[in-house]
């Protein structure tokens, strides 16, 4: 008897860090901000006590413009950068996939913007993106005249381009690896069998490669989609949510509304919204999307 | 003509060369900006041949960002440091001794335990930054390492990754381990972790990537230099409206990005299989 209870003691305490930093971190915190999300809270004491308000700031956030500005702006960002990004990633590892030369070089080459913080790459590109001549209008007026010049950040129209162009070249090598261990992982016989029987490169790739690479794509359309939903920094640093908020994405919004304005009400409905919003996008993918393998 | 490429590797190999030249041009630009001591002499050659490759090699604008005192590069470096080593070292250890004991324990809830860990994966850490600045205020928390460290250390994606290593452990080691006495810990401690060196790498490489990008938390939470980490004074450059001195920029952009470089070129292989074996779940 001792001896068992010694054992499940040990147990014990070796569970309880973790929960306890789970709950203390993350439990606790969800259900304040579905409590705050009904009350008035402010980020500093006020000398008038926070009340209890009731459905007052959903109402607000469902009649607030630059609320669903925000959410525009988040799914814009997500449906052009998750499909670009996998596509480019997708691209790189068959290249690095196949016997060309200086392979292993290639492969540390294109690694390389993913060790850089998301804070430096911003400083690159802004240098990139400079007007009127910076590298990328210095290519453009080649072709359009050497007064012409696109104000990619500071546009409207643009901004949000480029943020997604600079996001995916800084965070691509992630998916690019886990395509290249997709892609090992695809036995070397199909790809003969295909050859035998005459399949163009394009066919190999269409009837052999994709198909074997579906929990791949799946793992990563997820993964992807969480990661732009939580768009942050980038704009952050480079835009901050301008010109004329056709940058702010929900979570800039959110820390406009809670850390800046020290609304922490409001912003709680904000976050809210946005975490039943991810975990339904994130399930909705999970049903429509099955497995191979799974019923 | 010698065949250098195989049959069909000659697009491959070109589109390599374009991938690698969209990544190096603007490494090298960023290189070369930095070596650039003239911000005039910057700022009329952006765009030119003269902002990729270096005409003159001055390290003015090094000595300037480490020497900076209203900027204090190595502190901030010192800073990020401790709070990504802490971050690791405890997360590593508190997440994998709580997956162990799901994966291999007997307490009645394990499989509840292991339901909440799951569920906790799902919920997007910057949707509780504001609660988490709150009681962080109410514990006396802002302004600190702790405050940086704690969010990171409890990860139930990590507890996941670990517990699915864990449980595939055969019994019959622990089996015999018991029968020389083992205790539960020391089954932990002196077998199940040493086998686990694959799942400590790549656990620790995602999070390493998490906490060198971490931003938005260290923006609320920390004020002056004492603490705050690389990230945030990088970003610092670009918050107010005067004119960016690019070259000290790009000086402190390659003295931040330099060291991660370097260990990731020694780590290469362990970096890659860790990436690579991180997405092969669910």
């Amino acid at each position: 008897m001792p001896t068992i209870f010694k054992g499940r003691s040990q147990e014990l305490a070796m569970l309880f860090p973790a929960m306890a930093c789970l709950v203390l971190i993350i439990v606790v915190p969800f259900c304040l901000s579905i409590g705050f999300s009904f009350t008035d809270q402010r980020l500093m004491p006020r000398p008038i006590p926070t009340r209890f308000v009731g459905l007052t700031n959903y109402e607000r956030m469902f009649a607030d413009r630059l609320f669903w500005q925000a959410i525009g702006n988040t799914v814009l960002f997500t449906v052009l950068v998750v499909p670009f990004q996998l596509m480019i990633s997708l691209c790189v590892a068959m290249a690095l996939n196949a016997a060309i030369p200086f392979r292993g070089l290639f492969r540390t080459v294109s690694i390389l913007p993913l060790l850089l913080p998301i804070t430096v790459v911003v400083a690159i590109w802004a240098v990139l993106y400079r007007i009127p001549t910076g590298p990328l209008n210095t290519i453009y007026q080649l072709f359009a005249g050497p007064e012409a010049y696109i104000d990619f950040v500071g546009g409207s129209d643009t901004a949000m381009v480029a943020i997604v162009v600079l996001s995916a070249w800084a965070t691509f090598p992630y998916q690019m690896l886990i395509y290249l261990a997709g892609l090992q992982d695809v036995p070397g016989d199909l790809y003969e069998a295909a050859e035998l029987d005459g399949a163009t490169a394009w066919q190999r790739f269409r009837f052999v490669t994709w198909p074997c690479l579906r929990n791949v794509n799946i793992f990563l359309l997820i993964i992807t989609t969480i990661q732009a939903l939580k768009l942050f920094t980038q704009v952050s640093v480079m835009t901050k949510g301008g010109p004329n908020g056709s940058t702010t994405t929900i979570i800039y919004y959110l820390f406009q509304q809670g850390f800046t304005s020290q609304k922490i009400g409001y912003a709680s409905a904000i976050s809210v919204f946005f975490f039943i919003a991810v975990t339904t996008i994130a399930v909705l993918q999970r049903v429509f999307l099955k497995n191979e393998g799974e019923q | 003509m010698i065949r250098i490429f195989p049959r069909g590797t000659l697009m491959p190999f070109l589109f390599a060369c374009t991938v690698a030249l969209g990544v190096l041009l603007p490494l090298m630009m960023m290189v070369t900006i930095s070596l650039n001591p003239d911000e005039q002499d910057i700022l009329v050659s952006m765009g030119s041949l003269k902002s990729f490759i270096p005409e003159t090699v001055s390290f003015q604008n090094y000595i300037d960002v480490w020497t900076d005192p209203a900027r204090p590069f190595f502190r901030y470096m010192m800073n990020t440091a401790i709070v990504t080593v802490a971050t690791l070292l405890i997360s590593i250890t508190i997440n994998s001794m709580a997956a162990f004991v799901v994966a291999q324990g007997s307490l009645p809830g394990n499989k509840m335990v292991l339901l909440f860990v799951v569920a906790t994966i799902a919920v997007p850490a910057e949707s509780l930054v504001l609660p988490q600045l709150i009681l962080a205020g109410k514990l006396g928390l802002v302004d600190t390492y702790v405050v940086q460290i704690l969010p990171g250390i409890a990860n139930a994606l990590s507890i996941f990754l670990f517990f699915q290593f864990f449980s595939r452990i055969p019994k019959d080691l622990f089996e015999a381990a018991e029968l020389d006495g083992f205790s539960f810990f020391q089954k932990y401690r002196h077998i199940a972790l040493p086998l686990s060196k694959p799942v400590i790498s790549a656990v620790a490489i995602l999070q390493f990537l998490e906490m060198w990008n971490a931003y938005l938390w260290p923006v609320m939470v920390t004020r002056g230099p004492e603490v705050r980490p690389l990230t945030v004074a990088m970003g610092a450059f670009f918050g107010t409206n005067q004119r960016i001195p690019w070259g000290d920029v790009m000086a402190f952009a390659v003295s931040m990005a330099v060291p991660v470089i370097l260990f990731f070129l020694l780590m290469q292989r362990q970096f890659i299989a860790s990436v690579m074996s991180s997405g092969v779940k669910g």
